[in-house]
């Protein structure tokens, strides 16, 4: 009898064992797919890497030589338009779920509808805009990429700036009040300085998604293969760019898609990880 | 304002507090404005599809759903092919990646010393913010190649004599194709499903796993009877989130399904899911009827997105509406 429960007790030790390696062994699959994807992205993108990638024009097809200068500047142009637009927007509907809609089932409904747009399909987004933007204008634009990216940009913006205004204490804006401060001077001059970091941090994290954003650029930005600051027309971008020249079968082309992989990749993790780690610091704190 | 405020000069403080209240009526409607401006997008957004999409659906009424034509040329247009595509894409992933997520949770809450916890747990996050582009290039140039090489092969050779089974196995190792497509959107889902599974197992109550080790439990029956039961509900959003993703998830499925208009039995062979559709072809769809079947498989998806992210959502509040409790 003592045998035999002694031998149970050891077979299920074993198979906890071997569950749990189970589970070490995952970890290292998702760390392995990691590293491989970020190496291969390193190593292709580091030998096609040279000044003139931000100093040429796109090329055309079979032709040696050219950069991604225009992508680059169409890209940050797109980017800065989203931001213009997304960042007050975001901050104050931020702020009302925060200040203003506790217990209130408007609230609810509005942070339920931003949860859905923060994990919709981006190329929903993508059509969306079409509608909007590309087809009264009648043409793809540099506005309707930057006003599409504005739509994903949006969401992270809000949620972050909900968050991080609810972690302000309850006590500080009682003080405020009780100075009797108008309730919209304490949000905008107390409550948005104490929580200035984390907001800030939200709009970083929003850039970090919006910059490899490539599906909602496909039928708004589209491309263009010339230099161009007006917004008004089709405007070159990199993720589309990347998306052109890596399914092409010319290997300029391909090599530049890498290139462009690799410096959009590098800014991102930089973001996305930047932003992390001063969250991280305060959250400590 | 307090009736202190009533002994100083009245105009002043009079004043000063309709000041006060105007400006907190201004702000106040701005805010507003702006919260609801949210809700009005993600309507606007729905609108717009169900408006452009109305006119396949008014000519090939519900046979848009059941048929497998896509024929731009002749107009006839049907949405089988990119939907089960994007099933057939998702499921994999699920069955692929749900797994590999809930042992990644478990090995940083329960197996991995407290130092290294911290930094395994951001390297997966790291999954997350690798644009899908990436993805996308790293699948067709790295990924397929090394599938066609090593790893299909020997499914075929070793799962495609068996019967029933063996029709998904079976065909030539072209390297892109569902399966590939499934793996790849699994290791893009991973970092969502397994940092909501992290979150929710470190807060069961610590009792409750410390009695189950006095009554004699093993690690693993306190993670399976005890941790997995009392954070059910969360564990079951976290994968629909995860599903979510998958649906919708496109530029690295444009990238390594092969974008063919076909249906097949076995995972090797290429096929196009919606996203992966929308993005090769609208571009391009210059009469409305081509343009309007896209926004209609687009509509597809939006619906079933967001019933998905729902349920997900749903399940998130109730669990931390219990723990609050």
């Amino acid at each position: 009898m003592a045998t035999h429960s002694g031998s149970l007790y050891r077979r299920r030790q074993i198979g906890s064992m071997i569950a749990l390696s189970l589970c070490g062994i995952a970890t290292v699959v998702g760390l392995v797919f990691l590293v491989w994807i970020l190496w291969t992205t390193l190593i292709h993108g580091l030998s096609a890497l040279s000044l003139s990638l931000v100093t040429e024009m796109t090329p055309p097809p079979g032709e040696d030589g050219g950069g991604l200068a225009n992508a680059f500047m169409g890209s940050l142009l797109m980017v800065v338009l989203a931001v213009i637009i997304g960042t007050p927007i975001g901050v104050l509907a931020g702020t009302f779920l925060s200040e203003f809609s506790r217990g209130k089932k408007i609230g609810e409904a509005i942070r339920f509808a931003n949860d859905i747009l923060l994990s919709a399909p981006s190329i929903i987004i993508g059509l969306f805009v079409y509608e909007l933007v590309v087809r009264p204008t009648s043409r793809f634009s540099g506005f309707a990429g930057g006003i599409a990216l504005a739509f994903i940009f949006l969401p992270v913006v809000v949620r972050t700036t909900d968050e991080m205004l609810r972690l302000v204490p309850d006590v500080m804006r009682e003080a405020a009040l009780s100075l009797g401060i108008p309730r919209w001077k304490v949000t905008v001059n107390i409550l948005y300085r104490a929580a200035s970091t984390g907001i800030l941090t939200g709009i970083l994290l929003a850039i970090a998604r919006i910059s490899g954003e490539t599906a909602p650029l496909l039928f708004t930005a589209l491309n263009n293969q010339y230099w161009s600051l007006d917004m008004s027309q089709p405007m070159a971008n990199i993720p589309v760019v990347i998306f052109q020249f890596a399914m092409s079968p010319y290997e300029q082309w391909q090599n530049l898609a890498w290139a462009g992989a690799f410096v959009m990749t590098a800014i991102v993790l930089l973001l996305s990880v930047g932003s992390r780690a001063i969250l991280n610091r305060r959250n400590a704190k | 304002m307090s009736e202190a405020t009533a002994s100083l000069p009245a105009t002043a403080a009079g004043v000063k507090r309709r000041d006060g209240a105007a400006g907190d009526r201004i702000f106040y409607w701005i805010v507003l404005g702006c919260g609801l401006f949210v809700l009005v997008a993600l309507f606007a957004a729905a609108f717009s599809m169900v408006w452009d999409g109305f006119l396949a659906f008014r000519t090939f009424g519900f046979g848009f759903l059941t048929g497998m034509e896509w024929d731009p040329v002749a107009q006839r247009f049907s949405g089988l092919v990119p939907i089960y595509g994007t099933l057939v894409t998702s499921a994999l992933a699920m069955i692929i990646g749900v797994p590999v997520s809930l042992g990644i949770a478990v090995f940083i809450t329960e197996v991995a010393p407290r130092s290294i916890r911290g930094p395994i747990g951001g390297a997966i996050e790291l999954l997350a913010s690798i644009p899908s582009i990436i993805y996308g290039m790293w699948g067709l140039f790295t990924f397929a190649p090394f599938m066609s090489d090593y790893v299909q092969p020997v499914l075929i050779d070793w799962l495609g004599p068996i019967p029933v089974i063996g029709a998904l196995f079976s065909g030539a190792p072209l390297g892109i194709g569902m399966l590939t497509s499934g793996i790849v959107l699994a290791i893009m889902i991973i970092p969502f499903v397994s940092s909501v599974m992290r979150d929710v197992f470190l807060v069961v109550p610590a009792q409750l796993k410390e009695s189950a080790y006095a009554l004699g439990s093993t690690k693993w029956e306190v993670v399976r009877d005890i941790v997995i039961p009392h954070t059910r509900t969360a564990v079951v959003g976290g994968i629909f989130l995860g599903l979510g993703r998958a649906l919708g998830e496109t530029m690295a499925v444009t990238f390594v399904l092969g974008n063919t208009h076909n249906i097949a039995v076995s995972l090797m062979e290429p096929g196009t899911s919606i996203a992966a559709t929308l993005a090769n072809e609208f571009a391009e769809a210059s009469d409305d009827l081509y343009r309007s079947s896209l926004s209609a498989l687009g509509l597809i998806l939006f619906v079933v997105t967001f019933i998905v992210l729902a349920v997900a959502k749903l399940m998130l509040v109730r669990m931390a509406r219990q723990r609050g409790e």
